[in-house]
């Protein structure tokens, strides 16, 4: 539809300029109720009629009954982080509904469902009613399935007063019912139905509209616990071990999807190259996760917050015992139980420095849904290479929400399976060899792995202090080269860890650094502050240990600014332990309150560090 | 290597192994440790089967108990790991290559406390792995605490009367759908390596609750993990003898007095009636027993139950003949196009 079009479309008289892809729309709902495939139409919809999109899912932890919001963004200039303000609301949830309409920025719409009765309405923003029960008592559905139809009714209303595609609507159900033509249908039906009446009976008065562009073709819709989970399994997984846990489950649920597609073995045919399990806890999860890494398997586990907790045991033994696994970690709101459905960035030191004694966990930090596939992958190269565990931080916001992402690359690298010896290289070296004997002087050593059928090849794994041989030793000058051979490895993982990614401003005198999800919100806030005459430098780290980009980052900058969703500034603190001498130029702007960052709080917090 | 040369101008197995190599280093346990005795048994038995040490991977948890592998099949793979969690790294482990037999060895504090989730649940999994418990009712590496499997009233130096129900070991095992349940005794070295034998070609999990006594902090004549107690309470539901696949049973047998067990690989348990007629396939005459002997104050020992048939763990994931671990490359990466396959699932 052009332009033109839509203004026919509006109210004669009315004022305003249509306001053409760039807008916020909230829909308000009761958990449980089917509103999720709704708000995943309408999402995807846009995003075949090639307007940039996110929608974001804010939701209790409960099955059903307690209000949930979705939010989606379209922003034609490519803008996706989550924003406070919504022009459209649509109220489905008689509980919060007038919360819902107090939320509706000025100027903008309000869709609510007519049978809640609407006695305090606002004059400045326009108020559409839909006749909600009418429409889903008039389809075909079979009564059981009514209040889930009920949420198809805005998709429709929606779709005709801000002109959606009912193409792409079709197409969007077609992918979410997986061509199953009986669903398809019967929600089709009802947006139709809502729509036609919509076109009878409403007179637009607001200016919000969409119009196709062509900005998403070469895009994917995808989650970062779905590419977390492919990343892996081009990476080779051979087993992974999980326990249910918001917000990780999505990973393995992922896995069991899509491995039996993906990973049937080439030359047996339909046999398996892979195991998935799922364990009585995290702390068998992770178990099962180092003995399958130990006997030479890529090994994977995934949880979040109070998992990785019962983890850090295990993780002591697999980075003393040099046991290459992967661990992935989606985080939430702690501490403890904390808030399990909200977003946050809190385990950065906890996972960092894990169990006890010393320990130095590498870790990967995902900034993107490519990011959290390309890391699927090239996490077990390293965790191999390294023999250690190797932890990639992720979170809910990426995790369990739909992102705009460019199509996944296949590996541009071939695996990496580190130092291992079989039967023929030990026959060559005439069984000699010694698994912690540091012979290439990197700290990485040889390993052997169970089922080397040479008499030579067996040694005994342990925890406990152990020689060159694996034996068992309480050798003082034998424990004390052994921690610092360790340490010698993770010092060798700057060299091959993911280096952060810059961005400059000439003339830029401060620099922000960052990790994670925060991505979308500081893009934004970057162009918005340069358009206040604020030039700044951004460095989003991807990996511990840091490479000597971080230094110089911070040395370049007049004032670096540390941006996180947790509370104390972890990144901040991890920093400032590495470059104590640094520190002054280092400022922490960390805030959490479980909601996806918002670029106008990262503009605001600079502002007001800078005093502009 | 020495003890290979050792092996050739001693007596050697089908393997060309003589019994020295399947020892491992030096006990560091006490003198007249139960544990000891078992270990021998498992070198003994492992020799007789002329198993190749390197078809056998070793796990244990923390413990007394848990030391002991390094004191038996020095030239297989094993792994110490942390205080009751023995069970998922070994299952985790044999994932790497189906055609290795795991060998667990467990304390009562091991398994019983610390390690009870992990011990149920791979049960449950029915891995194939032996797995012993090497019960002796109290902690010894940190010097005479209470386990779980101390009985109620039990008096130890430091510790006073313990006031707790016990865990039965046999019986949790039974109860958490084990497919192999056995007890012994470690005064009873003969029947030790029978079963250890059995459970050796069990095709899931084997349990072997072993009463083993600690000389050192728990052996009075009246605690029933003493030697004594065992000693004086034994009661066998059978006398027991193995016999490999395709070896003929070569004692005559009076109509009655045997019950064979034909494991899943073709090797025969022979069971010789004693006092009792017992069949170990009936789960419920296996906890009717387990409670008579509780009241009757048995040590009651012997393959209580079995089902040899039930696929284990790595039976159900219809895995690759190639062990997995030596899968490559070109066997684990999905090939270059199947990345447009997976953009076109994505919307």
């Amino acid at each position: 539809m052009s332009l033109a079009q839509v203004k026919d479309d509006l109210k004669p008289g009315l004022e305003t300029q249509p306001i053409v892809n760039a807008f916020s729309i909230t829909v308000g709902s009761v958990n449980g109720s089917g509103s999720q495939t709704s708000n995943l139409t309408i999402l995807r919809a846009l995003f075949k009629m090639g307007i940039p999109v996110s929608g974001k899912n804010l939701f209790p932890s409960n099955i059903q009954g307690l209000p949930t919001w979705y939010t989606i963004r379209v922003n034609k200039d490519g803008f996706l982080a989550r924003c406070d303000e919504s022009e459209i609301v649509i109220a489905m949830n008689p509980a919060t509904l007038y919360k819902d309409l107090h939320d509706v920025q000025p100027g903008g719409a309000f869709f609510y469902a007519d049978d809640i009765p609407l006695t305090n309405k606002r004059d400045d923003v326009s108020i559409y009613p839909m006749p909600v029960k009418a429409i889903s008592r008039s389809s075909s559905a079979p009564t059981e399935l009514r209040d889930y139809i009920a949420n198809m009714v805005y998709v429709g209303v929606l779709a005709r007063m801000i002109n959606i595609d009912m193409e792409k609507i079709h197409l969007a159900l077609h992918f979410h019912f997986k061509g199953k033509t009986a669903p398809i249908d019967l929600n089709f039906g009802v947006i139709q139905k809502a729509y036609d009446w919509a076109n009878e009976n409403l007179t637009k008065t607001d200016p919000y509209v969409v119009e196709p562009m062509n900005l998403t073709d070469e895009c994917i819709l995808a989650d970062g616990n779905t590419a977390a989970a492919l990343g892996s399994i081009f990476g080779g997984v051979q087993l992974a071990a999980w326990y249910p846990i918001t917000p990780a489950s999505g990973i393995a649920e992922a896995l069991i999807e899509y491995m039996p597609m993906f990973r049937k073995d080439p030359q047996e045919p339909g046999k398996n190259t892979f195991a998935i399990v799922q364990a009585e806890d995290e702390l068998a999860a992770i178990g099962m996760t180092i003995g399958a890494g130990w006997s030479g398997l890529r090994a994977m586990t995934s949880t979040s917050g109070p998992g990785l907790s019962l983890m850090a045991e295990y993780t002591g033994l697999a980075y003393f015992a040099e046991i290459p696994i992967v661990v992935w970690d989606v985080q939430r709101v702690g501490p403890s139980t904390g808030l399990p459905t909200r977003t946050a960035q809190g385990d950065l030191t906890f996972a960092h420095f894990i169990s006890h004694g010393d320990t130095q966990i590498v870790i990967l930090l995902p900034g993107s849904i490519n990011e959290c596939f390309e890391f699927g992958w090239k996490s077990f190269d390293i965790a191999e290479r390294l023999q250690t565990p190797v932890f990639v931080l992720s979170d809910l916001d990426f995790g369990m929400n739909q992102w705009m992402a460019d199509k996944f690359e296949y590996p541009d690298t071939p695996m990496e399976r580190g130092k291992v010896l079989w039967e023929a290289d030990l026959e060559r070296l005439k069984g000699q060899w010694a698994r912690y004997k540091d012979v290439d002087g990197d700290g990485v050593t040889y390993r052997t792995l169970p089922g080397n059928r040479h008499p030579n090849a067996a040694y005994f794994g342990r925890g406990t202090g152990h020689d060159e041989n694996a034996r068992y030793s309480e050798d003082n000058k034998v424990w004390h080269a052994l921690l610092d051979r360790l340490k010698k490895k993770y010092e060798k993982a700057r060299e091959f860890v993911p280096a952060p990614v810059i961005q400059k401003e000439p003339g830029a005198e401060i620099g922000i650094i960052s990790f994670g999800s925060t991505d979308p919100a500081i893009q934004e806030a970057r162009v918005e502050l340069l358009k206040k005459g604020v030039k700044t430098d951004f460095m989003r780290v991807r990996a511990m240990p840091f490479c000597e980009d971080v230094r110089e980052f911070i040395k370049a900058h007049r004032q670096n600014y540390v941006i996180e969703m947790n509370r104390d500034g972890q990144l901040h603190q991890l920093i400032s332990l590495e470059y104590p001498t640094e520190v002054m130029k280092l400022k922490s702007i960390a805030y959490t309150d479980g909601l996806p960052l918002t670029a106008r709080f990262v503009r605001e917090a600079i502002l007001a560090e800078e005093k502009i | 290597m020495a003890d290979q040369k050792i092996a050739s101008r001693t007596q050697v197995n089908l393997v060309g192994l003589g019994k020295a190599d399947y020892r491992g280093n030096p006990s560091t346990l006490c003198q007249g440790c139960g544990h000891n005795s078992i270990s021998s048994q498992i070198i003994a038995a492992c020799y007789e089967l002329d198993i190749l040490p390197e078809q056998i991977v070793k796990f244990s948890g923390i413990g007394c108990s848990s030391k002991s592998p390094t004191y038996f099949l020095g030239r297989s793979f094993g792994f110490n790991g942390l205080h009751g969690r023995m069970p998922s790294l070994a299952t985790g482990a044999l994932f790497g290559d189906h055609t290795l037999r795991g060998l667990a060895v467990s304390g009562d504090g091991d398994t019983a406390s610390i390690g009870m989730g992990q011990f149920k649940h791979v049960l449950r999994r029915n891995l194939r792995l032996v797995y012993i418990v090497e019960n002796n009712g109290v902690y010894g590496l940190t010097k005479g605490q209470f386990s779980a499997t101390a009985e109620v009233g039990l008096y130890l130096k430091g510790q006073g009367s313990n006031p707790y129900m016990p865990v039965d070991i046999a019986w949790e095992a039974l109860v958490g759908n084990a497919t192999f349940v056995a007890r012994s005794f470690a005064g009873d070295p003969k029947q030790v390596k029978e079963l250890i034998k059995a459970a050796l070609s069990h095709r899931g999990i084997a349990l072997l609750d072993i009463i083993s006594p600690c000389v050192t902090f728990n052996n009075k004549d009246t605690a029933v993990h003493s030697y004594a107690w065992g000693k004086e309470h034994e009661v066998a539901l059978h006398e027991l003898s193995y016999v490999p696949p395709a070896e003929e049973i070569m004692v005559d047998y009076e109509e009655g007095e045997i019950q064979e067990v034909t494991m899943h690989d073709g090797s025969k348990v022979i069971l010789k009636k004693l006092e009792h007629d017992y069949d170990p396939y009936n789960r419920a005459e296996a906890m009717r027993i387990l409670e008579e002997a509780n009241a009757k104050q048995w040590l009651l020992t012997g393959l209580i139950y079995i089902d040899p048939d039930k696929p284990s763990l790595l039976d159900i994931y219809n895995l690759t003949e190639t062990p997995l671990n030596r899968l490559t490359e070109n066997r684990l990466r999905p090939p270059r196009e199947s990345i447009k396959q997976v953009n076109d699932l994505m919307f």
